[in-house]
């Protein structure tokens, strides 16, 4: 009987062995795998477990945390939700994160290494969030908001010495807390905010493009005076009036009087459209492809950290095709910040500063968060033009302000170039047009530009053609740069 | 093996010394789960502490007046296990409010440590239990035939609800049926082992010795359909091969065995649509959360030791609460392994190795035939159990529903497993007692101490 016994313990002793043997494999050997399936709770669990660090503008947190006592423990909470929306994004429980909460989850969350204090003491556990610091001024964010009044549009403002980002609005906006956290409210709410035409949480700012029409007149100025198309801005152009379109028996309209052979600084002041083709189809194609890159244009990679949509000057084009892109219609679109850029760029002297929401990022209790690549730090992001081609901008667009078609941009006290923009899109031009509006200003006793700003405005059906984006979007621009200016 | 001329020590000491480790342990244990869950000492640790205590002492006290010759590590490994399923039970009652499952256990565990002293005194010889090997059977055929009558429950017929009060007789009936099989193959092996034709190489019994033999296997099959218990089914004729091969050494036995138990298996989770689905969910674990359905059990049980990994999350930090049902019964080793992690998992494996290996230890060195059966039985009941259950919850074999000894939430396998203990106790003290009891038992001394020879030349 005794090595019967014996051997029966062997068997058992095997078991063990099988036992001890899975252990290993599902608890080490295939324990990455199962931590990582998508259906595992835990991550999402320690991730919630503590409250969300806070995104501050105006030095103020514009977000919180609550605790919900339930698995998912801590809930975004927005304090002022569908003003700064295309700031923060949402950071739903069910729905994942968008724009900053997007893009900085990994410091929010706790889980960027940069985060712990003593990298290799801090064991398993998730050091507290930290705050992401931005550069929004409440008050030019509320002017923004208030100015677009629900209307379909966006602004976007930048510090050009900087590339600080002082305002982003997309309008109409959602409360981005109705997303947080979990159940059937939730999934309720988004059904509700996706399926509407509005787009509410579409961020106009920077993720729509729009023809910017007229307005990009400033880029094609740039691009004449830099190319040497135009030697004196003052000088005429030897441009005709009507202007066919090469190569097509189609003619050009202008809505001002007075462009044939108009000079540069006339036809920007006055919008010539006659003058603005012709101009770029002398640059050319390459020419102008060359400054439109150079404004920031054709570049799908800039984020400020969220990802700025690509705004478009089309590489393969006839000549008609590039007159008609040179004022800013056929394919040529732009983001609303990459339009403030441009304002930006003559306001600069010249250069783009690298456009960025994220001044700094700091612990929970304040302490500067050490990064390799500092988003505050300013840095160029291109070069648009010469010192002295933007001197000549600036005294061009000041004269569409003082003089122009754009003078409900005007501020007491305060030096204010602009240009407008009316765009017409859709099959036929049937679409209400855009109205735009871009603009610099600088106080009088200050050393340079506070603030380039880019306002555009959906639905300016309302108005007649050419002078809408000086009623509907100036006003706007103007009411923002006044709070910059305030400040 | 030992002899019977060499002076022996009855050890009590180490066992006492032991006990004290083992409780002081769990009172650790206690006291993280409370500092990790509500970062406080639980309140009443004095009194989970002193009751664990008094307990453990009892039954030492017990097996120092009426077994001071048994094995010292058998008690204090039950009481560690004990107490620490009563640390995870406490553990996971403060994840799910409004169901307190560890007061219960505390008084089932009260009340087994009380039979097991029963047992240890009252039971003076394991002999005595020979005599009452038919009732036995017949018992535990009653036992298992009881919950047929009563409703389902989560689609295993293994449980009789009177009143507030639920237990499952299939608990019960494991120890009888141990018993009735070491009576009846100490009376039985010669014939079952030498009589009946020989086909190729295997020698079968005779007929009249193997009727009773098919008719245990037809219960085990009976009960698993009947009952829909693949898990009590599996360990009954997992433990009656090993019983029947000790008892006969013949390898047919254990081929038949597999190859009637591989039959029974394979048709049973082919047509029953319970233990079909166990199959489906063993072979594919994630196929509810491609279907859409989120992740099951098992999926859930799986996640929850790889969070563990080597080290685990430590004592009530752990997410073990996702798999839901059943996971303070059942699935408690997934808390074990979240939380104690693969470290904890093979020092809780170890103790369960190091209880069976003592249970055949003392079965090696008894020298009565059904003392040994009883105790190789036994010991293969808690081997079986542990793998079934670890097995199932981790992925190794089709999961069935079976309680972890000590561990697991549940009244009727706490009793269940201390019984087997007190047993084990009783069987190890006769084995290892100096005095010359093996007169009793009709064989010569000095061909007793050298048991392995006599065997072998057989």
């Amino acid at each position: 009987m005794t090595p019967c016994i014996r051997r029966a313990a062997a068997l058992l002793l095997l078991l063990f062995f099988a036992l001890l043997a899975n252990a290993l494999r599902v608890q080490v050997i295939e324990a990455d795998a199962l931590d990582s399936n998508p259906a595992n709770r835990r991550p999402a669990i320690s991730r919630y477990a503590q409250p969300r660090g806070d995104i501050l503008a105006g030095g103020k947190p514009v977000t919180g945390s609550k605790d919900t006592g339930e698995q998912l423990r801590f809930e975004r909470t927005y304090a002022d939700g569908p003003l700064y929306a295309p700031v923060t994004g949402y950071a739903s429980q069910t729905y994942g994160a968008s724009l900053l909460e997007e893009a900085e989850d990994a410091l929010l969350s706790g889980a960027d290494p940069a985060l712990a204090r003593l990298p290799f003491l801090g064991g398993g556990a998730r050091p507290p969030g930290g705050n992401v610091v931005t550069g929004i001024r409440p008050s030019m964010q509320r002017a923004a908001f208030e100015g677009l009044d629900g209307r379909r549009g966006a602004v976007a403002a930048l510090e050009p010495a900087t590339g600080r980002v002082l305002a982003l609005v997309s309008s109409p906006s959602y409360d981005p807390g109705m997303l947080s956290g979990t159940g059937k409210r939730v999934r309720d709410a988004w059904a509700e905010l996706t399926a509407d035409n509005a787009a509410p949480m579409l961020n106009r700012a920077i993720r729509q493009t729009y023809p910017p029409g007229s307005s990009f007149k400033i880029v094609t100025a740039a691009a004449a005076l830099e190319a040497g198309v135009v030697a004196d801005a003052e000088a005429p152009t030897r441009t005709p009036e009507p202007y066919t379109l090469p190569g097509t028996a189609t003619t050009l309209p202008n809505e001002a009087a007075g462009c044939r052979n108009a000079s540069l600084a006339y036809a920007v002041q006055w919008s010539c459209n006659t003058v603005m083709a012709e101009l770029g189809v002398r640059v050319g194609l390459e020419g102008m492809l060359d400054a439109v890159a150079a404004f920031g244009f054709n570049d799908g990679s800039l984020r400020i950290p969220s990802l700025v949509t690509r705004s478009n000057f089309d590489a393969d084009m006839t000549e008609d095709q590039l007159a008609l892109s040179a004022i800013g219609q056929f394919d040529t679109k732009a983001t609303p910040l990459q339009m403030a850029m441009v304002a930006a760029a003559v306001a600069n002297g010249g250069e783009v500063m690298r456009p960025h929401l994220v001044d700094r990022v700091t612990q929970a209790d304040g302490d500067l968060v050490p990064r390799a690549a500092q988003h505050a730090r300013p840095s160029v992001h291109r070069t648009a033009m010469s010192p002295s081609t933007a001197q000549v901008m600036r005294r061009l667009m000041v004269a569409v302000v003082e003089e122009g078609t754009g003078h409900n941009a005007a501020i007491e006290g305060a030096t204010v170039g602009g240009k407008t923009g009316t765009a017409q899109h859709g099959v036929g031009n049937a679409g209400t047009p855009y109205a735009w509006f871009i603009a610099w200003a600088q106080a009088d006793d200050a050393a340079r530009p506070a603030v380039a700003v880019a306002v555009v405005v959906e639905d300016a059906s309302a108005y007649r053609e050419g002078i809408s984006g000086d009623r509907i979007a100036a006003p706007i621009a103007r009411k923002v740069m006044e709070a910059a200016l305030k400040g | 093996m030992t002899t019977a001329t060499v002076e022996r020590r009855g050890r009590r000491g180490v066992e006492l010394s032991l006990l004290v480790c083992a409780v002081l342990i769990c009172v650790s244990g206690y006291v993280t789960v409370g500092l990790a869950r509500n970062h406080q000492v639980p309140p009443d640790v004095a009194g989970y502490g002193a009751g664990l205590g008094v307990l453990a002492l009892l039954a030492h006290l017990a097996v120092r007046l009426r077994a001071r010759w048994a094995d010292p590590l058998l008690l204090p490994i039950a009481v560690l296990l004990n107490g620490l399923g009563l640390v995870l039970i406490y553990r996971l009652d403060l994840s799910t409010p409004g169901e307190r499952a560890a007061p219960a256990q505390l008084v089932w565990s009260t009340l087994g440590v009380t039979l097991f002293i029963v047992v240890v005194v009252l039971l003076r010889d394991h002999r005595v239990l020979q005599r009452y090997a038919y009732l036995s059977v017949a018992a535990a055929l009653a036992l298992l035939t009881v919950p047929i009558f009563f409703p389902a429950v989560n689609g295993a017929k293994i449980w009789i609800r009177i009143g507030g009060l639920s237990f499952q007789p299939g608990e019960f009936a494991k120890i009888l049926l141990a018993v009735f099989f070491a009576a009846y193959l100490a009376a039985n092996r010669q014939a079952l082992a030498y009589a009946g034709r020989r086909i190729w190489r295997l020698q079968l019994p005779a007929g009249r010795v193997l009727g009773p033999l098919v008719a245990i296997w037809l219960l085990s099959v009976g009960v698993l359909i009947l009952e829909r218990d693949l898990g009590t089914s599996l360990l009954f004729f997992g433990v009656f091969v090993i019983m029947l091969y000790v008892a006969t050494g013949r390898t047919g036995w254990v081929a038949a065995g597999l190859l009637l138990a591989g039959a029974g298996a394979f048709a049973v989770g082919t047509l029953e649509p319970h233990v079909h689905n166990r199959v489906q969910d063993w072979l594919d674990p994630f196929a509810s959360i491609a279907a859409g359905r989120g992740p099951g059990q098992l999926a859930q049980s799986l996640f929850s030791f790889a969070a563990g990994g080597v080290l685990g999350t430590g004592l009530g930090l752990g997410h073990s609460t996702l798999i839901g049902f059943a996971a303070k019964s059942d699935f408690i080793l997934a808390t074990a392994g979240e939380e104690l992690g693969f470290t904890g998992l093979t020092a809780i494996f170890l103790l369960y190795a190091l209880m069976t290996a003592r249970g055949y230890g003392a079965g090696l060195a008894l020298r009565d035939p059904f003392g040994r059966l009883l105790a190789v039985g036994c010991s293969s009941i808690l081997a079986l159990q542990v793998f079934v259950i670890a097995g199932g919850v981790m992925g190794l074999i089709p999961l069935t529903g079976m309680a972890m000894p000590f561990l697991a939430q549940g009244g009727s396998s706490v009793v269940t497993n201390w019984i087997i203990v007190a047993l084990l106790i009783r069987v190890s003290d006769s084995a290892r007692a100096p005095d010359p009891e093996a007169a009793e038992t009709g064989e010569d001394l000095t061909v007793s101490a050298l048991p392995t020879a006599v065997e072998e030349s057989r």
